[in-house]
Formats: structure tokens, sequence, C-alpha cells
């Protein structure tokens, strides 16, 4: 295991009753890198993405096979507490999600529901900024959180996941649902980010993931297929499946 | 008619005769809904006509009496005002609870759907068997006797059915990236429950719980069978209380052979029908002021 990893799957496997997900992945995800996953729609990069934070585990029907570690240890062994490693390694979704309550109350949850000693105003505020949100809403925290845009709930989102202080933020297609200033927004925040956290995120819009990723996985029908620097994989696709789906002749 | 028509002469559209259809077709739904709205009508205006004149404070605040002029429905409406409570206090917790149980922690296997398929049985099972059952569980094997909480016991029973359904509605219908946001989070389960499904889940769950009550306290037959059909002259202070209610009191009236009491019975009917219709109206008024 290389030093500054801190998600490694080993020989990894899904399935959703009898439908095979996910093949047999094994790759390592570096600290404080920004991890693109891109491929075809149903090619497991969000199942992928669900079993590092233990999220497919609310699928009835899901069968995980292999191991994931999170910095050496299973996330899947018996002993592991789900709401621990959740909280340890946030989530952003696709669609905004904030909670129906006040801006404030949407990034002060996590700090309650997992014992918060400091002042939570505080690290509402820290968070606030650290999502570059702060100014658009510090002087109306109270409000209804479902009144913000769509790119400003989404930045709430990422708030929200940064105030219970993650190593890791997963984020599933965090900006498909946003008009192309909102997404810049977002990509210009992960570009903030970089260096603090390490991110995974899964994208299907191959000019973002070249934009703001450092290493690029590419998945075809469960399997991993190439996963390098995104630079090389981009400019020098060694499997020509990836060639066919990042020069867009295929996907 | 269009001249030059594309299609050449392959159509023939009779547009006067479909208007015409439709407009036949409107007339026979507009009939039907009529339907309904006037056997309501006719309903209440013969009610309000009979019972009107029968309602005073006295009649509100006296007791049943031998003599029409002295009889009044206050054991009754105590009596349905205790019941109501009790049904209130035995069916939304084990209603609600059997709810989450079977949404948020049982696994989805053939056991849990067989369990669900039988509740909704339940809720069809006509409101006489249940008597029987209060009869049987409540009145005799746990002598309960003929109390008020084996009467609500009872509507317990004819009301959980609809209560848990309701429940459980109103917990699918709270959006699985609510439940996702929590979890993502790092809340548990119970977290999760007790702070975002419950919340969105309540007013669903409020308004089904009052139409669930609204039926219990016009419920006559199973309280009949379990032999509430008594003489009270007196208010119920406890649980363990004999009781009279207010259909009860409808249907005593309403048998009365002189028909000097008819009047009284529909005075109560004014009286039951208004509770029940506020009740329902308030059950409305939460489901339209949550929904977004």
């Amino acid at each position: 295991m290389a030093p500054d990893a801190v998600l490694e799957t080993v020989g990894l496997g899904v399935r959703y009753g009898e439908a095979r997900v996910i093949g047999d992945i094994s790759l390592t995800i570096r600290q404080k890198r920004v991890v693109a996953f891109i491929g075809p729609s149903g090619c497991g990069k969000s199942t992928l993405l669900r079993c590092f934070n233990r999220m497919n585990d609310l699928v009835p029907t899901v069968r995980v096979t292999g191991q994931v570690l999170f910095r050496g240890r299973d996330l899947y062994a018996p002993d592991v507490e789900p709401a621990d490693v959740r909280r340890a390694i946030g989530m952003v979704f696709q669609k905004p999600n904030p909670f129906p309550k006040s801006i404030f109350e949407n990034v002060a949850f996590g700090l309650r529901i997992n014992g918060f000693q400091d002042d939570i105003g505080d690290r509402v505020e820290a968070s606030l900024r650290a999502a570059a949100l702060w100014d658009e809403v510090s002087h109306r925290l109270e409000a209804d959180a479902l009144g913000l845009s769509a790119g400003q709930q989404q930045r709430l989102c990422i708030a929200r996941a940064l105030a219970v202080e993650p190593e890791v933020l997963l984020m599933d297609e965090p900006a498909s649902a946003l008009d192309p200033i909102a997404t810049g927004r977002i990509e210009d925040l992960i570009g903030d980010l970089r260096g603090d956290y390490t991110i995974v995120i899964v994208t299907h819009n191959m000019q973002q993931a070249a934009r703001i990723s450092d290493d690029t996985a590419f998945l075809y029908m469960g399997d991993l297929v190439e996963y390098k620097e995104t630079q090389r994989l981009f400019t020098n696709p060694e499997d020509e499946r990836t060639e066919a789906y990042i020069t867009g002749r295929r996907g | 008619m269009t001249p030059a028509a594309p299609g050449g002469g392959r159509f023939a559209p009779r547009l006067k005769a479909r208007r015409r259809a439709g407009v036949r077709f409107r007339w026979l739904c507009r009939l039907a809904a009529a339907f309904g709205v006037a056997s309501l009508v006719v309903l209440l205006a013969s009610i309000l006509v009979d019972g009107l004149p029968a309602l005073s404070f006295e009649f509100l605040a006296s007791y049943p009496s031998r003599f029409p002029e002295r009889a009044g429905i206050r054991s009754a409406i105590l009596g349905s005002a205790w019941m109501l409570a009790l049904v209130a206090a035995m069916s939304f917790p084990l209603g609600v609870g059997a709810a989450l149980y079977l949404e948020e922690y049982a696994p989805r296997n053939r056991f849990t759907s067989l369990l669900k398929t039988n509740i909704a049985n339940l809720a069809s099972v006509p409101s006489i068997v249940y008597g029987i059952v209060g009869l049987a569980v409540f009145v005799r094997f746990l002598a309960l006797e003929r109390s008020l909480l084996a009467g609500a016991a009872t509507l317990s029973l004819l009301v959980l059915p609809i209560v848990n359904i309701a429940a459980r509605e109103a917990i699918r219908a709270v959006p699985d990236s609510l439940r996702e946001a929590a979890y993502a989070l790092g809340a548990t389960r119970w977290q999760t429950i007790r702070h975002h499904v419950l919340p969105a889940a309540m007013p669903g769950i409020l308004s089904g719980t009052i139409l669930g009550l609204s039926r219990a306290g016009g419920e006559t037959a199973p309280l009949l069978i379990i032999g509430a059909l008594t003489f009270i002259a007196f208010d119920p202070i406890s649980p363990m209380d004999p009781f009279t209610a207010l259909p009860i009191q409808i249907f005593n009236w309403t048998t009365d052979p002189h028909g000097e009491f008819h009047a009284l019975a529909a005075g109560a009917i004014v009286v039951l029908l208004g509770v029940l219709l506020m009740m329902n109206a308030a059950a409305i008024l939460i489901r339209n002021r949550y929904e977004r």
C-alpha cells in the first residue's frame, strides 16, 4: 500500500440482487488528490463512490465483496459503525438535498448529532465560508434553505458536509443539476478545497474531469479500465475503450 | 370545412359529431357530480330541519331522561370525548410505531409484504366484527366490563389499520434524498427518523389519524355489541366508568317506538355531524397547510 493512500479497494465487487454492477476493482486514492470517476451511464462509477461511505448499505439487495480500506482499516469489517465512516467521509449528491430547515440548521445538524463540543455558530460560519456561501447568506441564516437557488443549495450541502470535518469528500455528479454559471462556482470551490481534502468526484462531463481533477479513473461496464494522472489519461489513453470514450466516438 | 385539407380525401374528420360526443359526455359527468352534491344537500337540510329546533344549551348540558323535554346529551358528549381521547392515545403510538417499523426498519421480504397486505385487509373488516372481538377480549377475558377503556380499546382496533396505512403512506412519501442527506452526515437511523423522516411525514400522519378518529367517533355497531347501550345519568370521570356515546344515544332515541324522542335524535345527529365535519376539516387544513 502506498504511504499516502487514503482509500483503497481490493478486489471490490458489488451486486444488486443478481445484477453485477462492479466486477473486481482494485484502486488506490491518494491523500489530498482530486480524483474523478468517469464513464458512460451504468458503468458503476456512482456505485463505486457509494462503497466508500457505505451508502450502498441502504440498498436492501446489495452485496459487497472484497475490501474497501480507509487508512488501512477495512470499512466493511463487522465492528465498523457506518455512521462513523460517514462522518469521516462526507458526501455531496447529484441533486441538491438541503433539509427543509433554516440555512443555519442545515449546517448545524451534523454538528449536533455528532456531539460537537465547540461553538456551533462559529463552526457554521467557518463551514459556510469554506463553501464560498457565507457572503450570500450571512444576513439571513434563519431563512428557509429551500428558498436558495439550486447552486446555492448545492454549496450549502457542501458546507454541511465540511462542517463535520471529514477527511474525504465524495461528490456524486455535484454539478449535473446546475446551470453553467453555478457549475463554474462549484468547480472553483473544488479548486479552493484542493489541498485540504481528498476529493473523489463522479462526473459524466469529461471537460469537467479534465479541468478539476488530478487523477482520473475510467470505468466501463463495472470494470476499471484505466486510472492515472488526468493529464496523461486525456492526452495519452492506453486502452482503446478509454480513447473511444474521451474522444466522443463511443459512450 | 378547411379547403385543401392535408391527406387528400382519405380522412373524414366529422368534427361536429366528435365535438357533440364530447359535450354529451361532459354533461353526463356533471350530472354524476351533481347527484352527489344534491344528496348531501338534501341529507343536511332534512337533518337540520328536524334537529335544529331541538338544539339548546339545556339539550347539551342535560343528562338523558325519560321525559323528552328534559333529556339531553351531556353524558353522550363527555363519553364521546373520553372515547376519542383514549382511542387517540392508543392508536397513534401503536399505528405510527408499526408504520415506522414496516417502512424504516423491517427487511422487505415475503413476510413483511404479507403483513402489509393483511393490514389492508383489516382496514376493510366490518366494524361489527371488531365489536365481537372487543366483547370477547376486552370486556370478558380482560374483565374490563362495559367501561370506556373497553370501548376505546375496541375502537382502537378498528382505527389502527387506518392510522397505520395513512402513516405508512406519509413515511413513504418522504424522499430518499432527505434520508441520504442525514445518513451522509453520520446520523444513525434513529437520528434520521427523529429529525427528518418523522417531521416531514407528520402532517400526513396527523391528518390520517384525525380521519381515523372521526371514523371512531361515528361508529355505533361495535359499541352496541360490547354493551354500551346504557342509560348514563352521570359524568364519566375515569376510563373504567360505564359510558354512552353520541352514536349510541342517537341509536337509543331513534329506536323509541313512540316517536317522542325522534326530534332529540335529530338534534344529537346535528351535534355529531358537526363534530365529525370539524375533525375532517381540521385534517384537510393540516394537509393543505404543509403541502409544499
